[in-house]
């Protein structure tokens, strides 16, 4: 096996690829956790709604998203998807960077689906007698959940949440797929460019490491912060 | 969407098998089959790794689930990919490429259920054994593991869950499983991407849904059975 060349990853166009693939990945994960948050909160809000109705809208949400790899998903926002919209609409999104668009929508949709259930949970473990008190003080439902129950389970839901971003960080990779450039996608152009496979798999397989370091870094110190309470 | 079915539903059920390789949906599901078979005893060496008293062996162990769990799946797939042949020598096909992956991969995710479902085993069971004259070893293989185990039924149900998902990675290294079938048969109509990806979806959703139900099923029953063994006098 020829020698492990450092040169390659620390500067030159290979290294400019490689650091311009995980500024993607990077770019990926943060534009999916700034959208897959509020909509998870609304799916496990209308999981644990009073009526029927919605609560079926959630649960067909949930299961419906979890039950499928993210790799169909991404296929079908990226090949499928587009060809339902009228012609105008396709023209403009082709122009724009389709494969980062349809990897966000696919990994929002697919996050927040099992963000929605830590959420739930995260809200259920909130003893009910809160609940009971608040609404025997008058407040309604919606301030009942805003006022009382959401701050207490926010507290609860934090630690899952973070190992959901670790997921989520790995997940990125699969958007190599549909052809967004990120951090999976660039070590295989650089390793078929260069026949370099161990450095440029190397170079992805460190900053993945790293990033789900400093994650899971996340989780311990808030952890130790906020150590869980007994309800 | 019928037509559609109806001319490609043996395709997309097995491939080209009968005239050529298997694979599609029949290929997709001995994948995780085997996967999680193997990935079973790796699984739980790992997990009594995880919790032995021999820093030696914990550490390494701890070390490398680590790794495995902070790496995404397709990396692991793209050593497995490029350097299997560069060591053993020989060219590995993309199904035992894909099966390598997938069995490190469940069977780290395997041990960490172990070691929750060993830690899961109450502790008088322990110190009960361990007062009868057995040793860290038999107290392991006579008390806590048929207890464990029993109780990770409904966890390994849903790893079978998650490897089938997993599975779908096999079609980045161009194993016809059924997602790679499914783009093969979108190419040939051309004019329908969204009606065959909307079916390979359905049916990864029917799979893993019923599966999933399944694990939870088996969950409240089993709960339901300590439940009322613990109201049974002695």
């Amino acid at each position: 096996m020829p020698v492990f060349d450092y040169s390659l990853l620390l500067k030159g166009p290979y290294h400019d690829m490689l650091v311009a693939g995980l500024v993607l990945s990077l770019e990926l994960a943060a534009a999916t956790l700034v959208f897959a948050l509020p909509l998870a909160l609304l799916v496990a809000l209308l999981r644990i709604a009073p009526v029927a109705v919605l609560r079926w809208i959630g649960f067909g949400f949930v299961e419906a998203i979890r039950n499928v790899p993210l790799l169909a998903h991404m296929l079908f926002w990226y090949f499928g998807a587009p060809e339902l919209l009228p012609e105008s609409v396709k023209l403009r999104i082709y122009q724009g960077n389709i494969e980062a668009i349809s990897a966000v929508i696919a990994l929002t949709l697919y996050t927040a689906a099992f963000m929605a259930e830590d959420v739930r949970s995260g809200i259920r473990a909130v003893p009910p007698r809160q609940f009971e008190a608040s609404r025997a003080l008058g407040l309604g439902y919606v301030a009942t959940m805003h006022r009382v129950i959401l701050p207490q389970a926010v507290a609860i839901t934090v630690p899952p949440l973070i190992s959901q971003t670790l997921n989520l960080w790995k997940n990125t990779s699969i958007a190599t797929v549909i052809g967004a450039a990120e951090l999976m996608y660039q070590a295989g152009q650089v390793e078929s460019a260069s026949f370099r496979s161990f450095e440029s798999f190397a170079f992805a397989t460190t900053a993945y490491l790293a990033v789900s370091l400093i994650i899971t870094g996340l989780a311990v110190r808030y952890q130790q912060r906020f150590p869980a309470r007994p309800a | 969407m019928t037509e559609l079915i109806h001319t490609y539903w043996l395709y997309f059920l097995v491939g080209p098998y009968p005239n050529g390789p298997l694979g599609g949906l029949a290929l997709t599901l001995l994948l995780a089959s085997l996967a999680l078979l193997l990935g079973m005893p790796i699984g739980v060496l790992l997990g009594i790794a995880r919790v032995s008293p021999y820093p030696a062996l914990r550490w390494p162990v701890t070390a490398l689930m680590f790794i495995v769990r902070g790496t995404p799946l397709l990396m692991v797939v793209f050593w497995a990919y490029f350097f299997l042949p560069s060591v053993t020598g020989h060219k590995t096909d993309k199904f035992t490429t894909m099966l390598i992956a997938l069995v490190i991969f469940s069977g780290v995710y395997l041990a960490e259920i172990v070691r929750a479902g060993i830690h899961g085993v109450p502790k008088g069971q322990v110190e009960c054994a361990r007062s009868l004259g057995l040793g860290h070893w038999r107290t392991l293989r006579f008390v806590i593991l048929p207890q464990a185990l029993r109780a990770m039924l409904p966890s390994l149900l849903n790893q079978f869950v998650l490897t089938l998902k997993e599975t779908s990675l096999g079609y980045i290294i161009g194993l016809t499983d059924v997602a790679f079938i499914a783009t093969q048969i979108n190419t040939l109509v051309f004019t329908k991407p969204a009606e065959v990806y909307a079916i390979l979806g359905l049916t990864y959703f029917l799979l893993c849904f019923g599966l999933s139900r399944c694990a939870q099923w088996i969950d409240r029953r089993h709960t339901h059975v300590i439940k009322s063994a613990r109201h049974d006098p002695i």
